[in-house]
């Protein structure tokens, strides 16, 4: 089974410690950080490795501080056609 | 020795040879970048004007119509909305912004106009200009960010303010016999035959923020069709003047602002044909 691995980047500078995406994450990873940035925020940072990229954080955030990125590991892939052309021949594939 | 990897050991590889999957190559979601600046927000922590902001750019990206797109900032929290969106924006009096787009979209007919108001703007002093504007069925897109509270002056009662909610003006809690009942500014709207779509939806959860996207894209391609006003409620926190953190606010909306302002379409163009 394909499996999905997320990360996120937070801009500390954006970011205002509000800690909506703290509640909006389902895996528990985002926590508040004991430093704070150049406004005087606490600001938030991902404490766990159990990132699934499903982007909620982001959706919530009101300052937009945070980009994500996903990538599906291990997908087996699945022979849907194949094509024949001048060139070169091609298989087309789909993930399980 | 089992020398098979699981994914998770390559994936852990991976991060120990600092090969980091934030790469363009991986991109879910970035904020927006083209239509909006980089300027940090001037909002408080957790204001809801920060996600419906984000909302305007984002689809204002991917429509591609950042050429095409007059906005009116009202009076309120928001009044410096044209600091972080990068569009062209126009500054209107306090309640004016539906009447100051009426006059933009009758010069500029093919431009997509949308005004941006709070509800101490919208529902108290610009009610007139709003009702009328919807009245009359102008092409424009409102957007009514309602948060039951004056936020920028203070926490001041506001129209849309719940019976029993305590403000700086009602201390002991709104009272219906002296103060009135608020106002359902979006039920009121959608009975004037000049709106085409009425919808309210709120911010508080990523769910809702992907539907009040969606509203937004049908609101701009109804008025490409010019259809009619589109009128789209966000019910929104206010953490400061609730007194509250961002997160017992956002509880707080979902138990109290809710049930009295149900989520949904309340004007559909379906229904209007029938």
């Amino acid at each position: 089974m394909a499996k999905v691995y997320g990360d996120i980047v937070i801009d500390i500078e954006k970011c205002k410690g509000c800690e909506l995406c703290v509640a909006a994450c389902p895996q528990d990873s985002l926590e508040q950080s004991r430093e704070v940035n150049s406004k005087g925020y606490l600001y938030i940072v991902k404490v766990q490795d159990n990132c699934t990229g499903c982007i909620n954080c982001a959706l919530v955030c009101p300052d937009g501080a945070i980009t994500v990125y996903r990538e599906v590991a291990g997908g087996k892939k699945k022979e849907v056609a194949k094509v024949k052309n001048v060139n070169k021949d091609m298989t087309i594939t789909v993930d399980e | 020795m089992n020398e098979k990897k699981t994914l998770d050991d390559q994936h852990y590889e991976k991060i120990i040879a600092e090969e980091s999957i934030c790469t363009q190559d991986h991109v879910v979601y970035e904020p927006p970048k083209s239509a909006m600046y980089e300027t940090p927000m001037h909002y408080c922590p957790g204001c809801g004007h920060g996600v419906v902001h984000r909302l305007l750019a984002e689809v204002i990206e991917e429509m591609g119509i950042i050429q095409d797109v007059i906005g009116v900032a009202p009076v309120g929290c928001s009044v410096l909305a044209y600091n972080y969106l990068n569009i062209d924006m126009s500054e209107a009096a306090h309640g004016r912004a539906s009447a100051v787009a009426t006059g933009i979209k009758r010069v500029l007919p093919e431009k997509l106009v949308f005004s941006y108001q709070g509800d101490g703007d919208l529902a108290a002093i610009g009610t007139a200009e709003t009702l009328h504007t919807c009245n009359r069925g102008e092409n424009i897109l409102i957007i009514f960010i309602n948060n039951g509270i004056y936020g920028m002056t203070g926490g001041q009662m506001a129209p849309t303010t719940l019976a029993n909610m305590k403000s700086t003006t009602s201390p002991f809690g709104r009272d219906v016999a002296t103060m009135g009942s608020p106002l359902k500014m979006t039920d009121l709207v959608a009975q004037l035959p000049g709106t085409y779509y009425v919808t309210r939806h709120s911010v508080h959860k990523a769910g809702n923020v992907r539907k009040l996207k969606k509203a937004i894209v049908k609101s701009f391609e109804y008025q490409k069709e010019k259809k009619g006003t589109c009128f789209i409620e966000v019910v929104s926190n206010c953490p400061s003047n609730w007194k509250m953190t961002p997160v017992e606010s956002n509880k707080w909306l979902e138990e109290n602002m809710l049930p009295f302002y149900p989520l949904g379409d309340i004007k559909t163009p379906n229904q209007k044909e029938n």
